[in-house]
């Protein structure tokens, strides 16, 4: 097991260095800089400015010394927040972008599995009838329409919730349902076919015949290989709540590294743009290996190798 | 059952599924709003009440009436012809979008999956590979760099979505590949490039229809996130994203502009996804069986 972690953790470092070069060259090969503005700046000015942040090196060596700092855990300077380090920059953003994910995978997860797991054991059942016309909303209505739904009905028309902004618990709910509403939504399908599916098997019988209480034959018996699906959409489902956060951030003003990955990209803050890029791609790498070995933990049928 | 036999052409595959679709009251449902949208996107020049940009600052921001229907937003531009001028851009990108992605995926795929052995082994890793990739950010950055206008934007699109088609192609290939008609057509002579096309890719059909109408939604909702953030359709133009962006901007004073755009967008996916599921269900009678 452990040799099989540190085997991918090893295979992280050909895809980051992809991903790294990739997204270095699609910024400088586009037209427009970083200092380029309405108001043309001096000759001088600019060649200093540019000499600072060695954009007047040959792209080769700027690409060399950006895959050295990077290597040593140093991201670079931020070009338009002059006195910040991207480090910095993405040090304040990553903990609120992280925080607002995990709430919104936990309500997908909750949500959506308390769901699909009761409409699979009633099924057609006025039960099931409900939740999976609700899930098929739910996959059905972007989170940028939601979202601002949510805030005229909760904040601006009840008043019980923050309209925007960040700091308290309260600031939390309407953001996290927002993100979590689509995968609760495709979470619950996907247990409630699980379910079906596991259900009618020899091993449930088994159990259902030496006596078990119903509720230990589904939690004990049938629940965990009937969520083996939700386990593998894990994966795909947590980098799209990475990238929805890019727009509910947007939306309920929330300080996280979505809005510096805008920011920065409409800016053409090459060294942001990046440094966002690349602790997005970490966090995603990361996350897929969990979910392979909790898969491999909840599936004793697979191996690890 | 009638005691007449039925026509063998009557209990092809592909009449069998149609006619497990038309039972699919959920699907025709999906398919015949489907139309009536793409009828009016489509037409939207010629059945819009105004032109799409004229700008009324007089009747600026107007809840609905019966000179506009759904509202005029704060340039006193109609709602429904944006809406409908929105719909426009929004299929085009949708289906123009999962056209390209097809094209590279059924290649991709289905070469992989022809060709075997160690070409598809490393074809596959790279797919792997790209999966990790957070794409979406890829995609912001071309739309930020190379220029926000439409062509880009399905490119792009199209461009980031082929992976998993290229995955079912493949899988489809690999597991025709071995029977006997194909074996038969090879003895025959018949070169690999025709028995691609000719044998194995139209009885791989069924799944690759299945996943491109599951694609169109996926793609349309990615167009309206970039439009959201500003960096898919540019003003004047609209699409149901933009529109939505603007309304979401503008929805404490003027919610119609939020609602009616938001219900158009999710009423298409919903429809779009009601035939998705009706067609896997009509294709793969196995997969209802289980359900």
């Amino acid at each position: 097991m452990v040799s099989f972690i540190l085997r991918r953790v090893a295979g992280f470092i050909p895809v980051l260095f992809v991903i790294v070069s990739l997204s270095f060259f699609i910024m400088r090969l586009a037209p427009g800089g970083p200092f380029d503005q309405d108001r043309a700046l001096p000759e001088q000015v600019r060649a200093n400015i540019e000499a600072r942040y060695h954009l007047d090196e040959p792209l080769w060596t700027q690409y060399f010394r950006y895959l050295g700092d990077v290597t040593r855990g140093d991201l670079g300077p931020s070009f338009r927040y002059p006195d910040r380090s991207v480090n910095e920059l993405l040090g304040l953003g990553f903990p609120v972008s992280l925080l607002l994910g995990s709430c919104a995978m936990t309500v997908a997860l909750l949500a959506g599995g308390t769901a699909g797991l009761l409409a699979g054991v009633r099924r057609n059942s006025l039960v099931d009838y409900l939740t999976m016309s609700l899930a098929l909303g739910g996959v059905s209505v972007p989170n940028f329409v939601l979202g601002p739904i949510l805030m005229l009905v909760f904040a601006l028309g009840l008043g019980w919730l923050p309209v925007a902004g960040w700091g308290t618990w309260r600031h939390l709910i309407l953001p996290s349902l927002t993100l979590g509403a689509f995968y609760a939504a495709y979470v619950a399908r996907l247990t409630r076919a699980g379910m079906l599916e596991v259900i009618g098997q020899d091993f449930i019988r088994t159990a259902r015949a030496k006596g078990l209480r119903e509720a230990a034959v589904v939690l004990r018996h049938a629940l965990p290989s009937a969520i083996l699906p939700v386990v593998t959409y894990l994966g795909p489902a947590s980098a799209a709540v990475l990238t929805g956060s890019v727009v509910i951030e947007t939306i309920f003003s929330i300080p996280g590294i979505g809005r510096y990955f805008v920011g920065g990209a409409l800016n053409r803050d090459y060294t942001l743009v990046l440094g966002t890029v690349v602790s997005y791609s970490v966090l995603l790498l990361t996350l897929n290996l969990a979910v392979d070995v909790l898969y491999a933990w909840l599936d004793p049928r697979v191996q690890i190798r | 059952m009638s005691g007449r036999l039925p026509h063998p052409s009557e209990v092809s595959p592909w009449h069998d599924a149609l006619r497990r679709l038309r039972r699919n009251r959920l699907a025709m449902a999906g398919l015949a709003l489907l139309v009536l949208f793409v009828t009016a996107g489509f037409l939207a020049s010629w059945i819009a009440p105004y032109p799409y940009d004229k700008t009324d600052l007089r009747h600026g921001a107007k809840p609905p009436t019966f000179q506009h229907l759904l509202g005029t937003d704060e340039l006193g531009r109609d709602l429904l012809t944006r809406t409908l001028f929105g719909a426009r851009i929004s299929f085009a990108v949708g289906i123009l979008a999962t056209l390209v992605s097809l094209t590279i995926g059924v290649t991709y795929g289905s070469l992989a999956g022809y060709v075997g052995g160690r070409v598809d082994h490393v074809m596959m890793r790279i797919v792997d590979i790209l999966y990790g990739l957070p794409f979406m950010f890829f995609v912001i950055l071309l739309m930020v760099l190379l220029g926000r206008n439409i062509l880009n934007l399905f490119i792009a699109l199209g461009a980031v979505q082929w992976l998993t088609m290229a995955r079912i192609v493949r899988g489809q290939i690999l597991s025709l590949r071995s029977r006997e008609f194909v074996l038969s057509a090879h003895a025959m002579g018949a070169s690999p490039r025709r028995i691609l096309v000719r044998h194995l890719l139209p009885n791989a059909l069924g799944p690759i229809v299945v996943y491109a109408t599951l694609t169109v939604p996926a793609v349309m909702l990615e167009e309206a996130f970039l439009s959201f953030l500003g960096l898919g359709v540019q003003p004047p133009m609209a699409s149901w994203g933009s529109l939505a962006s603007e309304g979401a901007a503008a929805m404490e004073v003027y919610p119609w502009l939020i609602i009616f755009p938001g219900c158009a967008l999710t009423v298409t996916l919903l429809s779009l996804n009601f035939l998705g599921d009706g067609l896997r269900d009509a294709l793969d009678p196995q997969v209802t069986a289980r359900r």
